[in-house]
């Protein structure tokens, strides 16, 4: 993921320590925008000292002290800017020591770092930016290379982000469980998206692109650890492991989709499939079932196919139904429909789709034409199917997707 | 020196490009895929992307009380931009030797070659 | 969601540009700079480029070895793309209002030119999970 091979340990180390520093900077100085910012700043310091002067006993305390410093540092030059006409001393208090602020330190401040990110205020790429940036640890030019934006608009983006949270008023404190239930959705979508949307071409990119469904796991996996009861997180993550085992056989070599009936099963990862149906089976196991746990089970069923043909699709079907009731929208619909065929024939999916022709949510979407081409070719109706296919290809805003909507097209034109 | 390599084409060519056969669009995307790696490695690729097609295109002019006045109405005749790719090359030659190799890996369509006017803001 | 933003001109557009006054270049030019920055601003911009003139304009196709056979002559209703505007925003209507503004770009008058201005949304390099 680094540059520079040899950095990667020292890059892992300061993305585990900086929500740890923030949290601990935020809390003493009241003001998370500005300890955010001096964050960074120790972040940066540290990347380009340590390598030279090789890592300190305590590396979260130096980052602490330095972020501190900083913090002070400004506080005093806006006191002097705001006092220039008086004398008043702009000494403020001496330098807390750190092992003061270390005391105060709370395992929850990642929490409440991650709560405070994806506070509803936020728009859903202003909450992954600074989720990326406060609890992620990353760097704003890495967070600008992964979604293809300049440096500039992304570190520009965070500042208004932060400003907005600020305007909130949200304080620095753990919300209450009941607050928590309320806002956790907000959370879990934020990390769902990170994963799912940050994908970034490979065409002709120059630094080494971000691996942001990696980066995902990671911060699913550390809400976990700070909420390990939580059935809802442990499904996301569990998805997320499902998804992701399937990323070596998803993709051609020139960047085409191989769709899940076609691809090499060989190439799955194993590993990550037992950990995703391991911790399935845990968060299943406490009773209640969510959106994310149904869509992991979905996942768990493919992955455990060893051929796409021993696909148990009744098992998809029913969880589907499930998926239905618990998070019923245009998108499961849809592949609901796929399931529906798959276990009672293409016509009885293509009635379901027929529901969806007023749903002013996904009139237009691409995925209603392509899914609509794929249970028509099913049935036979060619004709109709290429029609479908075609009017996918156009609708699509994914280079890939539309290749291959074309190409199914093509395929069919041709018998 | 900068230079965009426009590929564009009319609604009823786009339809046509939609009814190409499989391997004729197996064999454009390969090619495509590999001008796009050597000007990576030769370090003259800047950047390239394919725009949505043109009916997703919609005009804007100015506002009506607050509100963008649009519209999705075009003549047939239109070209639109489906796509370009911004090379940094040495010379206009260098130019015109890669929009050839594109031209050649797309039914030798014709493709317009313009260079930047200004320094301002890159998109890096 | 990345947009382009586009400004076309026929060869006669561009002429027309080259005779305004110098205050209405540089109302233009002011105009610019501010969009911009306030694009920037706004944390949506991506990247923006003017394109060198219609007669600097060349057309390019493989000849028989592979050679390319460069022309220089154009119909004269032909459209030239003069420039534009990439962004990143949440959905279609935040690039319909921010492409109203770039309408209002001042013309040769000095007022509001209510320019067309062509908006596609920019296609993405990667393939959707189907989540």
């Amino acid at each position: 993921m680094a540059d520079h091979p040899n950095d990667a340990p020292l890059e892992h180390l300061l993305r585990e320590l900086a929500p740890q520093v923030l949290g601990a900077v935020a809390r003493r100085f009241h003001d998370f925008a500005a300890a955010e910012d001096a964050v960074q700043e120790a972040m940066i310091a540290a990347f380009t000292q340590w390598p030279r002067e090789g890592v300190p006993e305590n590396p979260r305390g130096w980052l602490i002290q330095v972020a501190c410093r900083r913090m002070t540092d400004q506080i005093r030059s806006d006191i002097a800017r705001r006092d220039r006409e008086t004398t008043v001393a702009a000494e403020t208090e001496t330098l807390t020591p750190l092992s003061e602020i270390e005391a105060d330190m709370d395992p929850d401040d990642t929490l409440i770092l991650l709560f405070m990110c994806c506070h509803p205020a936020l728009t859903p790429s202003s909450a992954i930016a600074l989720t990326l940036r406060a609890v992620g640890g990353l760097t704003t030019a890495e967070i600008a290379n992964a979604f293809l934006v300049p440096e500039a608009t992304m570190a520009q983006r965070i500042s208004r982000a932060k400003q907005t949270i600020k305007t909130s008023g949200a304080p620095f404190r753990l919300p209450s469980s009941q607050e928590r239930t309320g806002q956790l959705p907000a959370v879990l979508h934020v990390l769902y998206l990170i994963f799912s949307e940050g994908y970034s071409s490979s065409i002709g990119s120059r630094l080494q692109r971000f691996d942001l469904a990696r980066e995902a796991i990671r911060l699913t996996r550390n809400a976990k650890t700070l909420l390990p009861d939580n059935a809802e997180i442990a499904g996301l993550l569990a998805l997320m492991l499902l998804t992701d085992a399937r990323r070596a056989a998803r993709t051609g070599p020139d960047e085409e989709i191989i769709p899940l009936d076609k691809q090499d099963r060989s190439l799955w990862d194993r590993a990550e499939i037992s950990e995703g149906i391991e911790l399935l089976t845990a968060a299943l196991a406490h009773g209640s079932v969510g959106l994310y746990q149904l869509q992991a089970a979905i996942a768990a069923v493919h992955d455990e196919a060893k051929q796409a043909e021993e696909t148990d699709w009744p098992q998809i079907l029913a969880l589907y139904e499930l998926l239905k009731q618990v998070s019923p929208g245009p998108m499961v619909t849809l592949n609901h429909a796929i399931a529906a065929a798959m276990v009672h024939g293409p016509a009885k999916g293509l009635e379901l789709l027929r529901t969806l022709d007023s749903d002013p949510r996904v009139a237009g979407h691409y995925r209603l034409d392509a899914v609509r081409a794929h249970l028509l070719e099913k049935t036979g109706d060619h004709q109709a199917a290429i029609k479908h296919y075609r009017i996918a290809a156009a609708r699509t805003t994914s280079i890939p997707e539309r290749n291959y909507l074309m190409t199914q097209a093509a395929r069919l034109a041709v018998d | 020196m900068k230079y965009i390599l426009l590929m564009s084409g009319t609604r009823a060519g786009v339809e046509g490009y939609h009814a190409w056969p499989k391997q004729d669009i197996e064999a454009h995307m390969a090619v495509l895929h590999g001008i796009n790696k050597d000007l990576t490695e030769s370090g003259e690729f800047v950047a390239t992307q394919g725009l949505a097609e043109p009916k997703e295109a919609k005009v804007v002019r100015g506002e009506k009380n607050g509100v963008p006045v649009t519209d999705g109405i075009f003549p047939e005749s239109k070209e639109f931009l489906l796509g370009y790719w911004i090379v940094d090359v040495a010379n206009a030659e260098r130019a015109y030797a890669i929009a050839g190799r594109i031209s050649a890996a797309s039914v030798n369509m014709p493709i317009e070659v313009r260079q930047f006017a200004s320094h301002e803001a890159k998109s890096r | 969601m990345k947009y382009i933003l586009m400004m076309n001109g026929k060869k006669s557009d561009f002429e027309g540009y080259a005779r305004w006054s110098k205050e209405a270049l540089q109302a233009n030019v002011a105009f610019m700079r501010t969009f911009s920055k306030e694009l920037k601003d706004a944390g949506v911009f991506v990247s923006t480029e003017g394109l060198g003139w219609p007669s600097e304009a060349k057309v390019v196709r493989a000849g028989k070895d592979g050679e390319p056979i460069t022309d220089g002559v154009f119909p004269e209703s032909k459209e030239f793309l003069a420039g534009y505007w990439i962004i990143d925003v949440e959905s279609p209507d935040q690039a319909y209002k921010i492409a109203a503004r770039a309408s209002q770009a001042p013309g040769a008058g000095g007022k509001a030119a209510n320019m067309p201005i062509e908006v596609r949304p920019v296609l993405c390099g990667h393939a959707d999970l189907g989540l």
